[in-house]
C-alpha cells in the first residue's frame, strides 16, 4: 500500500519516535515530498453515484477568458480542451461549490447535489 | 407516493443546526423529521479548528462527558507569518483542559452524529440518503413541505427549517437570498494526516486530552485568508481558508497552499513522518451580518451556514456554536409559531428576535465590519511581514552597532513592507472600535 502524504518513506513514525524525515533546504527548512493528486485523492470516500450531479455547457465555456474553475476546483475536475472547451468530471467531487461561485459565465455550470447517500463521504472533517 | 402532512416541521439538514432545530422541537413534543442527504450526519461537514461547547451548557447539561472529542484546547496560538518567519501569541490556559472546559477538537462524523442522535433520542425522526430537491408551496406561496429525491415523495408540514448548509439551495429557491456574492465566500481545503498520540504529545507540549489550535495568518501568498493546523487525538489537521474570487485570480491551486504551508519552518517540525489519511474541501460563508440571508419566510426559516451564520471576525472564527445557537433558536421559534397557529414570516419573526437578544446576532452585528478588516490588502499581505521584522528588528543584536530604538524599528519595518505610520495607526483605531 501506498502512504500518500508521507514525508519520507525511510522515517515513518509508525513507532512512535521522532524521526528527522524530509530534505532540508540551504536555509535549514524541511521541505515536504510532494505527492500525486492521484495520491491525494484515493484516501477520500467516493460513493459515486450514477447521475452527474454538476454538468457544464462547454460551448459556454468556449467563451470564457477566466476559467476560475480549473485551478480553484479543489478536486482538479475542470479540464481545459484544445478546442477551447471544458472537460468536465464529476465522480470525485467534494460537492464544496467553488467552481459555480467563481463561474462568472451565466449557465455555464449547473449544480446540484448528488442523490440521496452518494458523493462524497467525509469520515475526518 | 405522497406522504400526507404528518410532522409538524421539516427540518432539512442534520448538521448541528438542524439536530439542534431538531432536538428543541422534539422536546417540545412536536414531531418532527430531519432529512439528511448524506448516508450519516456529518458524512458531508468540515470544519477548520475548533467547536466551542458553551452554546451547549443549556440544551445539554454536561454535555462533556459524552460529547465525542478528540482533545480539549489548552493552547491557542495565532501565528503571523513570512516565507520564513513566524511571530505568535501563544497563549495557554489550564482551566481550558478541565470541565467545563472552552473549545475542543472533533471529528464532525462523530459529533454531528452525537448531536443528531441527541434529536432522536428526544423523538425526533432522522431519514438519511435523501436529498430535499425543492419546497412545496402552497397556491399563496406559502412553503408547506418539501419534495424529496425518494421517488419525489414529498414531506409536508406547517413549517421547513432551511439547515441545508453553505450552498442552500433552499434559502435560494425560497427568495430568501436572491444570489451568492463568491466574494463572501471562502474555500477551506484541508488535510487530516496520521500522527501517533505520542508524538502529537511531544512536539505541541501537551498530554493526554489537552489539544493546541494554531490560527496563521500571512500564509497565503497573499490571497485572502488564512491558515490553521490543529490536533485530533491521533492526527492532526492542517489547511488554508481563502477567499473565493481571489483564490480564482491568483490561479494557483489550493492544495499548492496547504503545502507552502506544511514545507514552512515553523510549521514541518510539528509534521514530520505524517500521512494523508483524508483530504476535504468545503466552502465558508465569511461574510457576517450584512450578508445574511432574510431568515424567515411563510412556513420557513433558515439557519446555521445556510444562514451565513458562520463567525469569521479574525481573532474569533466560530461556526458549530453558531449553527447549534440559531438552529436550538428556529426550532423553538417553530414551536411557538405552532402554538399559535401562525407559521407565517411574521409568526415566525420571533426567530430572529430571539437571535439578536442571544450571541448569535449580537456577536456578528458587533462584528460586522470585522471579516472586511480581517481581508483586507494591509492586514493579508503588509501587516504579517511588517511584525515579523518588527520583532527579528528587536531580538536582533547588532553589537557592536547600538540597538536601534523602538520607533526607527518600527520605522525601518513599515518602510520595508510599504506602509505609513499614518495606515498603521488608522487600521490601529480600526481594529480597536471593531474588537474593542
Amino acid at each position: 500500500m501506498s502512504e500518500p502524504g508521507s514525508v519520507n518513506e525511510t522515517t515513518g513514525a509508525a513507532d512512535g519516535s521522532l524521526p528527522l524525515g524530509g530534505d532540508t533546504t540551504p536555509t535549514g527548512a524541511l521541505r515536504w515530498r510532494g505527492i500525486s493528486f492521484e495520491e491525494r485523492m484515493a484516501g477520500v470516500d467516493f460513493r459515486v453515484g450514477a447521475r452527474a450531479h454538476i454538468t457544464v455547457d462547454s460551448d459556454v465555456c468556449r467563451s470564457c477568458t477566466t476559467r476560475g474553475c480549473v485551478t480553484a476546483c479543489p478536486a482538479n475536475l475542470f479540464a481545459p480542451t484544445s478546442d477551447g472547451g471544458i472537460l468536465f468530471n464529476y465522480e470525485e467531487c467534494f460537492e464544496c461549490g467553488t467552481c459555480y461561485m467563481v463561474c462568472n459565465s451565466e449557465g455555464a455550470i449547473t449544480w446540484t447535489y448528488p442523490d440521496g447517500g452518494h458523493g462524497v463521504v467525509f469520515h475526518h472533517g | 407516493m405522497t406522504e400526507p402532512s404528518a410532522f409538524d416541521a421539516v427540518v432539512v439538514g442534520a448538521g448541528p443546526a438542524g439536530s439542534a432545530a431538531a432536538l428543541a422541537l422534539a422536546r417540545a413534543g412536536r414531531s418532527v423529521v430531519m432529512v439528511e442527504r448524506g448516508p450519516f450526519a456529518g458524512s458531508k461537514n468540515v470544519y477548520g479548528g475548533v467547536v466551542y461547547g458553551r452554546v451547549l451548557d443549556d440544551i445539554i447539561p454536561t454535555w462533556w462527558n459524552e460529547v465525542p472529542v478528540e482533545r480539549w484546547v489548552v493552547r491557542r496560538s495565532t501565528m503571523m507569518m513570512t516565507e520564513d518567519q513566524s511571530l505568535a501569541i501563544d497563549y495557554r490556559s489550564h482551566a481550558w483542559g478541565v470541565a467545563p472546559y472552552n473549545g475542543m477538537t472533533t471529528v464532525r462524523s462523530h459529533f454531528d452524529s452525537w448531536l443528531a442522535g441527541q434529536a432522536t433520542e428526544a423523538g425526533a425522526q432522522l431519514v438519511t440518503s435523501t436529498v430535499a430537491t425543492g419546497l412545496v408551496r402552497d397556491s399563496a406561496g406559502r412553503v408547506i413541505g418539501i419534495r424529496t429525491d425518494r421517488d419525489g415523495a414529498e414531506l409536508r408540514a406547517p413549517v421547513v427549517i432551511a439547515c441545508d448548509g453553505v450552498n442552500s439551495l433552499l434559502a435560494k429557491e425560497a427568495g430568501l437570498l436572491p444570489r451568492a456574492e463568491a466574494s463572501h465566500y471562502t474555500l477551506g481545503v484541508k488535510e487530516v494526516l496520521d500522527l501517533p498520540a505520542e508524538a502529537i504529545n511531544e512536539r505541541f507540549g501537551v498530554r493526554g486530552h489537552e489539544g493546541v489550535d494554531i490560527e496563521i495568518l500571512g500564509c497565503t501568498r497573499g490571497i485572502p485568508g488564512g491558515g490553521f493546523l490543529y490536533t485530533n487525538a491521533e492526527t492532526v489537521s492542517v489547511g488554508v481558508v481563502v477567499s473565493l474570487p481571489h483564490l480564482a485570480e491568483a490561479k494557483v491551486r489550493p492544495e499548492e497552499l496547504i503545502a507552502d504551508l506544511k514545507a514552512h519552518p515553523s510549521i514541518a517540525p510539528y509534521l514530520r513522518g505524517s500521512h494523508l489519511r483524508e483530504y476535504a474541501a468545503h466552502l465558508v460563508p465569511e461574510g457576517g451580518y450584512d450578508t445574511m440571508p432574510t431568515l424567515a419566510a411563510d412556513g420557513m426559516m433558515v439557519a446555521g451556514d445556510a444562514a451565513a451564520m458562520t463567525l469569521a471576525a479574525g481573532l474569533w472564527l466560530e461556526g458549530v456554536n453558531f449553527a447549534i445557537g440559531s438552529g436550538y433558536a428556529a426550532g423553538r421559534a417553530a414551536d411557538r409559531a405552532i402554538a399559535v397557529g401562525d407559521c407565517s414570516a411574521r409568526g415566525l419573526a420571533s426567530y430572529r428576535a430571539d437571535l439578536e437578544n442571544q450571541f448569535v446576532l449580537a456577536d456578528h452585528k458587533r462584528l460586522r465590519k470585522a471579516p472586511a478588516l480581517v481581508l483586507s490588502e494591509r492586514v493579508q499581505q503588509r501587516y504579517p511581514g511588517l511584525l515579523c521584522d518588527l520583532a527579528e528588528g528587536m531580538f536582533t543584536v547588532t553589537n557592536p552597532t547600538p540597538k536601534a530604538g523602538g520607533l526607527r524599528v518600527t520605522r525601518a519595518a513599515a518602510a520595508k513592507h510599504g506602509v505609513k505610520l499614518r495606515e498603521l495607526a488608522v487600521d490601529t483605531i480600526r481594529g480597536m472600535r471593531i474588537f474593542g
